[in-house]
């Protein structure tokens, strides 16, 4: 069952549509990609989730009931762009945010020293906020996020601004969140890391949901049925070798070896293409083009402008 | 509820804690306390050692009429001028004043030698004993061609000191009981002039400090993590409370601040401080002598009567509500403006139409002091926008106690007002980005449904 479903949702601002009727359907327990052109409606919708902003039509539900106000205690909301109050003291601002969301001071300063060793991060405590790096105050919003163990967590571009050893420790915390019963929308222009964490994605392009569903499913979708062979150089083209029933989508070469992308046609099945050129050519590799999430993406706004 | 409380704290203590707030607080009360203090303290300065004058009259006519003050001693010398000079000097007496011979005239000037700068008062005194005697002189010459009887010539010798009259003009406010209070209108002038001033200032940097608060959440998008945690409101109502409890705590500090400094002081100082002919030395530079002094006195003890008259907890009570009032009126404009910009320089174009009628109170606050019951004073105190600091100029003079209840009143409609329009901007505004903002585009903040 879905932990948090929208329903029709559409919100218009002045002038113009930020939201058109999206539905999304956001499991339990699994880490749910919101993507989107820049503009789409991706910030509209999460603040909408976030009760920040009302829509002005459709309905949401959180956890089967209708979205109240008593369910924020159990959002974390991870903004894109973010800020700390400057002069304020990091361990003083962290319980802040923490009573905040509800948490008792005892709760709070019990979590946020947890949370602060884990991330080895004790000697901040008594730091200004302003003596911090960049990337140091994204790890303190980032902990203030997670700190009240809230249901539902919503990460806007959680890993900008963080070198690769960070990322990498964030994106397994964040593993470990879901692991633990959290479910996450993660809403990211980075496909790699889509690629590697999402298992649900919604596409939302110009106001309008495109596509959306499991990723799995959705790359099985997009499979073009491309093959990609890499050979031996050899004096000769291979075309010659291939009929109707195939089409070369590209060739390349460098000093070692010649690669080709394939498309099969209607009726051909992949040993056919092994079985033509097997005899002419010495193969390396022989594989299936899987569509990454990048191409997805693409070919998705593109269709979708063409409409 | 819980969590506008949290918010009141962070804007409080983060405030109380910065050091400008606790200089401010320091530095406030000393600069009051030494307007009272210094002058009281100046007066305890005078030397101890006496300073002596020597006079060397070569007209005879002021023999022995120097009367010695508790500052100077005068000491009469017939050498002639250069010896006198080097005897001042040699002696470290304060000065020398020679009065040469005229032949034919009579005396009409003198000289002052000194080695240092010798005080006003001290001139000034010099100056009335010689033009008194001289006065006194020529009457007499004038009254023995008069030919009168010796009885008559004594009568008229003493015209001068019988005609002299000093006016001193007190007004007298009868309140409702028919008892007298005896009131000094320049006193209260002073007072209610104060008083607007300062609720004036308090409203102004109380008032930017909202501002600057909103900016820097909206500006450096720390709103963006609260408003998923706090409704816009609670964030904007709990800063403008938060800041209000700063100014309050400010301005307690510095009444009590003050009132120590000034006891503390007066306490230390009493047994040295000034007799009345020294006070008086000080404050009456008039026709008198220092000597006579009794009349001045007792003005400057009607000045402490009155002072000590004003009515402290009333004024300390309308002042705290209408600088609450105030305040409250215009921070949430002020937080309004905040909310709807981008950066400091786009604020210009929404101030003025705020600060003008703050501006504009503050002038008529100027006017009404003159003419505390007038019609720009009462129409102006009861307007909400101006009323907190017009009001505050009137109330030192007394205002009849209907009108003091129908400006709280207003006032008090008048922020729920303000509040109301605030609140409709601000949320909208505070998440805002990369929108050069408009009066129109106020407007359709305003009016729009959530």
């Amino acid at each position: 069952m879905a932990l948090f479903v929208t329903e029709n949702v559409s919100k218009h601002y002045a002038g113009h549509v930020a939201l058109d009727k999206v539905s999304i359907e956001v499991p339990h327990q699994s880490i749910f990609g919101l993507l989107g052109p820049n503009g789409a409606g991706k910030t509209s919708l999460i603040r909408i989730i976030n009760r920040i902003t009302g829509p002005d039509e459709g309905k949401l539900y959180f956890d089967g009931e209708p979205l109240h106000p008593r369910h924020i205690n159990n959002i974390g909301y991870l903004p894109e762009e973010r800020g700390l109050y400057r002069k304020m003291r990091v361990g003083e601002h962290a319980m802040y945010l923490a009573r905040l969301k509800g948490l008792s001071k005892r709760e709070a300063t019990i979590k946020l020293k947890e949370w602060f060793e884990k991330f080895s991060i004790e000697n901040w405590w008594n730091k200004k906020v302003e003596e911090l790096s960049k990337g140091m105050q994204q790890k303190v919003q980032f902990i203030v996020t997670v700190l009240h163990e809230p249901e539902l967590l919503i990460f806007d571009e959680p890993f900008s601004g963080f070198d690769p050893i960070n990322v990498s420790i964030l994106k397994e915390e964040i593993l470990k969140l879901r692991d633990k019963g959290a479910t996450i929308i993660f809403s990211t222009h980075n496909m790699e890391s889509v690629e590697e964490l999402c298992d649900h994605i919604a596409l939302i392009d110009r106001s309008k949901k495109i596509l959306d569903g499991k990723v799995s499913d959705i790359k099985k979708q997009y499979r073009s049925r491309t093959y990609r062979i890499v050979f031996d150089h050899f004096d000769g083209i291979i075309s010659n070798h291939l009929d109707d029933g195939f089409k070369i989508l590209n060739e390349e070469e460098d000093e070692d070896h010649r690669y080709a992308s394939i498309s099969l046609g209607e009726g051909v099945q992949s040993k056919d293409l092994l079985q033509r050129l097997a005899p002419h050519i010495n193969i390396n590799a022989y594989n299936e083009v899987i569509p990454t999430m990048n191409d997805i993406f693409i070919s998705a706004v593109k269709d979708n402008e063409g409409k | 509820m819980r969590k506008i409380l949290l918010v009141i704290q962070r804007e409080y203590l983060t405030r109380v804690r910065k050091r400008s707030f606790i200089v401010m607080t320091i530095l406030g009360p000393i600069l009051m306390a030494s307007a009272f203090v210094v002058p009281m303290y100046l007066a305890t300065l005078t030397d101890d050692k006496e300073k002596v004058v020597t006079v060397l009259d070569e007209t005879g006519w002021f023999y022995e009429k120097f009367a010695d003050t508790e500052e100077f001693n005068f000491e009469y010398t017939t050498e002639d001028l250069e010896s006198a000079k080097f005897d001042m000097v040699e002696q470290d007496d304060f000065a020398l004043l020679y009065i040469p011979r005229r032949e034919l005239t009579v005396p009409s000037s003198a000289v002052l030698y000194s080695l240092k700068q010798p005080g006003v008062d001290m001139k000034s005194y010099i100056r009335n004993v010689m033009s008194k005697e001289v006065e006194l002189q020529k009457l007499r010459i004038n009254l023995d061609e008069m030919d009168l009887s010796e009885e008559d010539h004594e009568r008229a010798m003493k015209l001068p000191e019988l005609i002299k009259t000093s006016i001193q003009l007190s007004t007298m406010k009868i309140d409702e009981t028919g008892g007298e209070e005896e009131t000094f209108t320049e006193i209260m002038m002073a007072v209610a002039f104060t008083s607007g001033l300062i609720i004036y200032m308090f409203i102004f940097i109380f008032g930017a400090q909202v501002l600057r608060g909103v900016m820097e959440e909206k500006t450096s998008r720390i709103i963006e993590i609260m408003v998923s945690s706090v409704k816009p409101f609670q964030l904007m109502m709990g800063k403008i409370v938060g800041i209000a409890m700063v100014g309050l705590t400010q301005f307690l500090l510095w009444v009590l601040l003050t009132f120590t400094i000034v006891s503390v002081f007066q306490v230390s100082f009493a047994d040295q401080m000034p007799g009345p002919d020294v006070r008086m030395a000080i404050t009456n530079q008039g026709t008198e002598g220092i000597a006579k002094t009794t009349p001045d006195t007792s003005e400057i003890a009607r000045v402490f009567e009155i002072i000590d008259s004003i009515q402290y907890e009333v004024i300390l009570l309308s002042f705290l509500f209408f600088f609450l009032g105030g305040y409250l009126l215009y921070a949430a404009l002020f937080a309004a403006i905040g909310s709807a910009v981008d950066s400091e320089t786009d604020t210009q174009q929404f101030m003025l139409p705020v600060t003008l009628p703050l501006f504009l109170s503050f002038i008529v606050a100027n006017i009404v002091v003159y003419d505390p019951d007038g019609k720009v004073a009462i129409w102006f105190s009861m307007i909400p926008f101006t009323s907190p600091v017009v009001m505050m100029a009137r109330i030192p003079f007394g205002v009849p106690i209907e009108q003091i209840w129908i400006s709280a009143g207003l006032l008090v409609l008048g922020f729920i007002f303000t509040t109301w329009l605030a609140a409709r901007i601000y949320r909208t505004g505070i998440l805002m980005y990369g929108k050069k903002v408009s009066y129109k585009e106020l407007w359709k903040w305003i009016t729009y449904k959530n």
